[in-house]
């Protein structure tokens, strides 16, 4: 733990504005320079300044589940996405789009969002895992 | 250009090879990530090097006009990248670990596996 | 949104159900894998997950094989794109046996490893990692792209090295570390490798490569990045003399995931140098067959003498993986329909007996409480079944009849014989003559004899009688290599089947190129 007052206090702005970016950048990705996989990064960047700041318990307390698992979630949701064409008689990963209109707004929905999403949580979660782990003793996987 | 590149690709994989020969763990493992750039890059120069527009396709068209640089390396290095960046962290942390269990960062010290001092099998029955 | 024209590029008729046999072996483990890292604190018994997914992967990779022997190639292509834009998975006989045998192993690995994996290590991930590993063998199975096979060959990497440090124990951190460097160095050159071969034809796809290598002008340096490849893979396969990272780790973590490296991972390596020096780059890796001749003798002899130098039993079954990569390179480097049918048989062969080899030689270290040949002993008489075993198991190895290992010898010699390469069986019969000296001490030390030592024998960490889920899997295969024996057909079969299809470059790039709708 780096315990100055400035770090200590502003550690859980930036961590937050970070986590917001990781998501910006994460959903951006489709079109624009970005996607799950540096959103993911961003994300466990924000978790692993949050474990400098306030120690890893706290972290731990703050994620409710350990990291991995949320990395186990977005695997899952990856290869589901994956699988959905098979209900349309296309080939596995083809990419499915739907446009449905929420409250006048037209939003893009795709599988490539959603494998991005779980990729978002794949290397997020196993990066804060790594991540803690060394902050925490200093070692173990 | 190519040739530029090649010396460049030439340059980081003889620094990995030097790296690598060390007995030092840390020091094969920098010689490692410096290996996988010096890939990267010769990736990205056998999908070859142009100085044209990026493979963007412009709203009012269907299909990419003119000449445009090659997308495909570019996806087998982000592809690269990312697969030995997380095997890197595994081996990173594995090999902190093994300096804290085994007591030493030299390879020839690590004989926990294969130990210095194995009698060898019997001789006789 | 306009509608633009993109049948070039993708495919847009529908694609029957039956062509997701190819899929789904891929998606079933990394389903599997998900659910268990995600509900690893809640899951009590983990196993079952595993033990079903490796069934239905089971199921569905007999599947795919009956479908694959029936008519060819069966190709999905990823995301629709066509060949050779996009990435294809083509099952061939050749990759599909290879899967399916895996799978069977692998399935028998984990009932085995029921018993030793405690609930520490279930926490720390064996279940994930395992099915990630089988995810990342299949993957490299029946991919039909070389990057690809790169990205399987990562994710089997990882996957292998966090099982190798299941339990965290120091022989385990000191064996993985190795293991993950030189691998990856080895995966690196693959990659070098494949990045020469995309900069010099342009494309990715196994079937297209195919094509364009035997359109390819004669200054194109194909032989360059054949080498490359044989340096890549024959590390991967543990080939000497890029052979020491095996011995060393291979024996550390517990005897079920032992069994699992042995019988699997060195065959991915092996796989991988077969499809690309015959199916890819066949015409110009006839110009250095002597180099793998060289390799393939050197690899044999040190296997066999390794083995013989060798006190512990695990280390010693490591030698004698070694050994038999030895052979599979024989057949490679006799090469036509002969050499590579024998060879490949000497795969499936040494898939299963090593894999039995090695969940024998954990119940006799669970039996004896120490697997150093000079404390070993009295196995016979307390389990006369076990003794039993290991002598079949030893036989076999050995090649001698009528066990599996006879078969692919005989295959091995009289294609050796037909083509030349007299020296080469010479050294195979020699090393085989050493294998058999190496076990028959085995035998005789930790079966035959009494124990030398007979109150070590209770100490705490004494004799613990095999429960019938570690028996069950090695009689199983124990009972398979008798089986492949007596009745070798239909191993043959396959082996032939395969060969035929590596060497027939046309009908498989056809059959993944031209037959898309």
């Amino acid at each position: 733990m780096m315990g100055t007052v400035i770090f200590r206090t502003l550690s859980p702005l930036i961590s937050a504005l970070t986590l917001m970016l990781a998501v910006f950048v994460t959903l951006r990705g489709h079109n624009d320079p970005g996607g799950g996989f540096i959103g993911g990064l961003i994300a466990a960047s924000a978790f692993a300044l949050l474990g400098l700041s306030h120690g890893v318990p706290a972290v731990r307390q703050a994620l409710r589940f350990h990291p991995m698992s949320y990395a186990g979630f977005g695997l899952l949701l990856a290869v589901c996405a994956g699988l959905l064409p098979i209900f349309t008689g296309r080939s596995f990963f083809t990419a499915l789009w739907t446009f449905p209109q929420v409250l006048g707004v037209e939003i893009a929905l795709s599988t490539p969002m959603f494998f991005d999403i779980g990729v978002f949580f794949v290397v997020s979660g196993a990066m804060t895992s790594i991540a803690l782990s060394l902050e925490q003793r200093g070692g173990g996987v | 250009m190519e040739s530029v590149f090649a010396l460049l690709v030439t340059a980081f994989m003889a620094v990995s090879v030097y790296l690598m020969l060390s007995r030092h763990i840390i020091r094969v493992l920098i010689g490692l990530a410096l290996l996988g750039n010096g890939v990267n890059l010769l990736i990205f120069t056998a999908g070859r090097l142009t100085r044209e527009t990026p493979p963007l396709i412009a709203p009012d068209a269907e299909a990419i006009t003119g000449i445009v640089a090659n997308p495909l390396p570019q996806a087998l290095i982000l592809t690269a990248i990312v697969i030995s960046f997380s095997f890197f962290a595994l081996l990173l942390v594995l090999g902190f670990r093994a300096y804290q269990d085994l007591g030493t960062d030299d390879t020839d010290g690590m004989r926990a596996a294969e130990p210095v001092d194995d009698p060898g099998p019997p001789e006789g029955y | 949104m306009a509608a633009a024209d993109v049948s070039a590029a993708l495919i847009t008729a529908p694609v029957p159900l039956s062509d997701w046999l190819v899929a789904l072996p891929l998606a079933i483990p990394v389903l599997a894998g998900a659910v268990l890292v995600l509900l690893r604190q809640q899951l009590k018994q983990p196993i079952i997950v595993a033990v079903a997914a490796l069934l239905a992967m089971l199921v569905t990779d007999i599947a795919l094989l009956a479908r694959v022997l029936q008519q060819g190639p069966v190709v999905m292509y990823m995301g629709a794109w066509k060949p050779p834009f996009g990435i294809v998975f083509a099952a061939d006989v050749f990759g599909t046996s290879l899967a399916t045998l895996a799978t069977f192993i692998a399935l028998l690995a984990t009932i085995y490893s029921a018993a030793d994996v405690t609930w520490a290590e279930r926490r720390f991930g064996f279940y994930p990692f395992l099915m990630l590993l089988m995810a990342g063998v299949t993957g490299a199975f029946l991919t039909g792209d070389i990057f690809n096979l790169y990205v399987w060959f990562e994710v089997l990497l990882i996957s292998s090295t966090g099982l190798l440090l299941v339990g965290s124990k120091k022989p385990q951190i000191d064996g993985a570390l190795k293991y993950g460097l030189l691998n990856l160095l080895a995966t690196t050159l693959f990659l070098v490798a494949t990045a020469y071969l995309y900069g010099v034809l342009g494309t990715l796809n196994m079937a297209d490569i195919a094509l364009k290598v035997r359109a390819a002008p004669a200054d194109t340096p194909l032989v360059t990045i054949a080498v490359l490849y044989l340096v890549a893979f024959g590390m991967k396969a543990a080939a000497f003399p890029l052979n020491f990272w095996l011995p060393a780790s291979y024996h550390a973590p517990g005897a079920g995931v032992s069994a699992l490296f042995a019988a699997i991972l060195t065959k991915v390596g092996i796989y991988a140098l077969i499809k690309t020096e015959v199916l890819l780059l066949g015409p110009v890796s006839a110009h250095f067959a002597p180099v793998i001749a060289a390799v393939a003798g050197a690899t044999m002899l040190t296997g066999a003498l390794g083995a013989l130098a060798q006190s512990e039993l695990r280390r010693l079954f490591g030698w004698l993986v070694i050994n038999g990569i030895g052979s599979m390179l024989m057949g490679l480097a006799i090469g036509g329909e002969a050499g590579l049918t024998a060879g490949i048989f000497y795969a499936l062969h040494s898939m299963v007996t090593m894999a039995a080899l090695y969940f024998c030689g954990g119940l006799v270290e669970a039996l004896a409480g120490t697997d150093r040949l000079t404390q070993l002993g009295g196995v016979q008489k307390r389990a006369p079944l076990l003794g039993a075993v290991l002598l079949i198991l030893s036989l076999a190895v050995a090649g001698l009849p009528p066990f599996s290992g006879f078969w692919p010898k005989v295959l091995l010699v009289k294609a050796g014989i037909s083509a030349g390469s007299g020296g080469l069986v010479l050294v195979l019969l020699a090393s085989s003559l050493v294998t058999t000296i190496a076990m028959g001490r085995v035998y005789l030390f930790a079966v035959w004899r009494d124990a030398p030592d007979a109150a070590a024998q209770t100490g705490a960490n004494g004799p613990r009688s095999p429960g019938a889920s570690v028996l069950l899997p090695t009689l199983v295969l124990t009972v398979l290599v008798v089986a492949i024996g007596l009745y070798p057909m239909p191993v043959h079969e396959l082996a032939a089947r395969s060969a035929a299809g590596l060497l027939n470059a046309d009908a498989y790039s056809h059959a993944v190129l031209g037959g898309a709708p």
